[in-house]
């Protein structure tokens, strides 16, 4: 059972991630009314909203540490806010300015904080091999850091998943898998896709231990994280945990999900993650007047995150041709700056 | 040093090793993973005996699951290693290419140059010996293409041991594209030309210097890998009927020298590009286009020799036939005369 400290940062990460997530979908839909044009407005692209995923990342992230190592997928802003990545430089990236955490060139598919040893990729399953790279890595060092890859349940077919689960455990390397489950892969429902109900059996066919978290319960997730986490670092090797979450939202924003059930959504948002943890918190003893204050400052923190972003300047156009190589060729360095002398110019 | 060391001649296999041993004893960051490294030393003896000097850790076999190790030595590599994977045959690609170009290759520019991926990729090239169509391509092209990955291609012995030293002290990703036909493989033999003087201290060659192989007045082939020995030997034979051909090896396409290229055309005014690789929308167009960016007026004959978009073919006189000769390469030069 985590303590009330950590019960009281868990919640706070996830109302950080609700109420971050809510302020981004009022952020992208502007311009983009009353014809939905992906293109405009001040989040152009696309955006994968995670509402209903935040008990996952928030019980899965208690147990890391800054040098332990996360790869998320493309629906990642709850694991990057549990992971303690910077609100401020992750919101930038988002609205695409010079100061995001990426410069602008990843956007929120692709987050990159190397200080808080944070990834993520915007090809499912793809995660998983750089995760068991970072725990070779460790493991070669002597280190005993751990890493993490998140993936969606739509992911679990994909060879990348496979071969890393194989690699990890022949490796006996310190990794932890998590799927997350929200039953759906775009429009595709699970059970017609995948030949597993549990996601987490998968891991008998190579041998390592695996356990799936049936509620969307962030202290459920707590639990099997914390056994998962301490064999990784151990040095007992990988672990697989499916952790079934729920798509408040849908796939990417403008998906109408005219294939989903009508009522599904009502019947999900009553499995939501945050009234029952603080349901829990409330029974601990905590008082109410405290989570209020926690979803108070949690609220303050995100809409700062977002006026600064707002504020930050956008990239200048020559910055496109930087940053291809970390030791660039004079070339592409003479190309760089001859393309800044023009706008200079201009 | 003053002294002049005894020379040796090395295999193009043997020099490279040579370099990762060094390196691996340099830095304890580097280590190798492949299919076959390790007690195999490598299916075409790019890794021959590094097992024995530095054990299972470092050298290591891992699954048939190119997705998985190469995406991994991406993931070691972001984490501050210098892993060197090997991917047997470079037709492999396909199975893992995710990991390489939207990976590997583009981690540095979306993280804003946040993170970086010094591991080398390297890979065996080439056809001439009957592996058909899933074991025989090049492939230069593919790699080039895509941005942010360094790709070399070297020729000798000499040139392979500096270039990978090159490439494992690089903080990119580089692609390391060596010709089986080139290794001094026992079961393969070797033309003239890549078994080298190399001297044993290391040393390295910079990314994006061609080598001008044989300097001349009358053409310029510019080619790579194997073609190089096929350009040379081309040569030898025109310089008997008074054709002095100058033989650019491009040695790395990114970077890419354009300058050695456009200098050379610029002084013979005939251009003859050679590429193992297949013809359209390749190597060979990039290097024209080039010389027509900066010398189009110097420019008198332009021909290109390539495998004619079609896989490569088992049959012996099949892939012989597409395969760019040295007598095709004579013939191309002297048409240009």
């Amino acid at each position: 059972m985590p303590s009330v400290t950590e019960l009281k940062e868990m919640y706070e990460n996830m109302v950080t991630a609700r109420y971050y997530e809510e302020r981004l979908q009022e952020e992208y839909l502007e311009g983009k009314q009353p014809a939905f044009d992906i293109s405009a407005g001040p989040i152009p692209g696309e955006l994968h909203l995670a509402a209903g995923h935040e008990a996952s990342g928030a019980g899965v992230c208690q147990h890391l540490r800054d040098d332990d190592t996360v790869t998320g997928p493309h629906r990642p802003h709850h694991i990057a806010i549990a992971k303690g990545v910077d609100l401020n430089k992750m919101t930038a990236e988002i609205f695409g300015r010079e100061t995001g955490l990426c410069k602008g060139k990843g956007g929120h598919m692709h987050l990159f904080d190397s200080t808080k040893n944070f990834a993520c990729s915007g090809i499912i399953a793809q995660g998983c091999p750089t995760a068991v790279g970072a725990a070779l890595a460790a493991k070669k060092r002597g280190l005993d850091s751990v890493a993490v890859a998140f993936l969606g349940e739509g992911a679990i077919d994909q060879g990348g998943f496979f071969e890393s689960l194989n690699l990890a455990q022949v490796q006996q390397l310190p990794v932890v898998f998590v799927i997350e489950d929200n039953d759906w892969a775009i429009s595709m429902p699970k059970d017609r896709v995948t030949d597993v109900k549990d996601g987490s059996m998968r891991a008998k066919g190579h041998g390592m231990p695996g356990e799936r978290i049936d509620s969307n319960d962030a202290i459920a997730v707590y639990e099997a994280a914390k056994e998962a986490v301490s064999r990784a670092r151990n040095g007992n090797g990988p672990t697989l945990l499916e952790v079934q979450v729920h798509r408040h939202m849908g796939h990417f924003m403008g998906d109408a999900e005219a294939y989903r059930p009508d009522d599904e959504i009502e019947r999900i948002k009553k499995l939501d993650p945050i009234p029952r943890l603080e349901k829990d918190l409330l029974n601990e003893g905590v008082e109410q007047s405290e989570l209020d204050e926690i979803r108070t400052r949690s609220h303050e923190r995100v809409d700062e995150a977002i006026a600064w972003a707002k504020e930050q300047p956008e990239p200048e156009p020559h910055e496109a041709l930087e940053d291809v190589f970390h030791n660039p060729p004079e070339e592409w360095v003479e190309a760089a700056n001859m393309a800044a002398a023009q706008e200079g110019d201009d | 040093m003053t002294q002049q060391v005894a020379e040796r001649e090395l295999t193009m296999s043997r020099a490279m090793v040579e370099a990762i041993k060094q390196e691996m004893d340099a830095n304890e960051e580097v280590f190798v993973m492949g299919e076959d490294v390790a007690d195999y030393g490598g299916i075409f003896s790019s890794t021959t005996g590094l097992l024995d000097e530095f054990g299972r850790d470092r050298v290591m076999d891992v699954p048939i699951s190119e997705t998985a190790f190469i995406g991994a030595a991406v993931g070691a590599a972001q984490a501050g290693m210098r892993p060197i994977a090997e991917l047997m045959f470079v037709d492999f690609f396909g199975v893992a290419m995710d990991q390489i170009y939207n990976q590997m290759a583009k981690n540095t520019y979306m993280s804003g140059g946040g993170v970086s991926v010094p591991m080398v990729l390297m890979t065996a090239v080439g056809g001439t010996y009957s592996d058909a169509g899933q074991h025989s391509q090049t492939l230069y092209g593919t790699f080039a293409h895509l941005p942010g990955m360094k790709v070399v291609v070297p020729s000798t012995a000499y040139d392979a041991k500096g270039l990978m030293h090159s490439a494992i002290r690089d903080d990119d990703p580089v692609v390391f594209m060596f010709h089986k036909r080139l290794m001094g493989l026992g079961w393969m033999p070797s033309p003239e030309g890549p078994k080298t003087d190399v001297p044993e201290e290391p040393y390295t060659i910079p990314f994006g210097q061609a080598d001008i192989k044989r300097e001349g007045a009358d053409a310029t082939v510019v080619t790579l890998g194997l073609h190089v020995h096929r350009a040379c030997e081309a040569a030898r034979e025109l310089a008997d009927e008074g054709i002095e051909t100058e033989i650019i090896d491009l040695r790395t396409l990114v970077p890419f020298d354009t300058k050695t290229v456009v200098d050379s055309v610029r002084k013979t005014g005939r251009l003859i590009v050679v590429d193992e690789d297949y013809r359209s929308f390749g190597l060979t167009g990039e290097v024209i286009t080039r010389v027509a960016e900066h010398a189009l007026d110097d420019l008198e004959e332009v021909r290109r020799l390539a495998i004619p978009d079609v896989p490569i073919p088992y049959a012996r006189p099949l892939e012989t036939a597409i395969n760019p000769s040295a007598k095709q390469i004579a013939d191309a030069i002297r048409d240009t005369q």
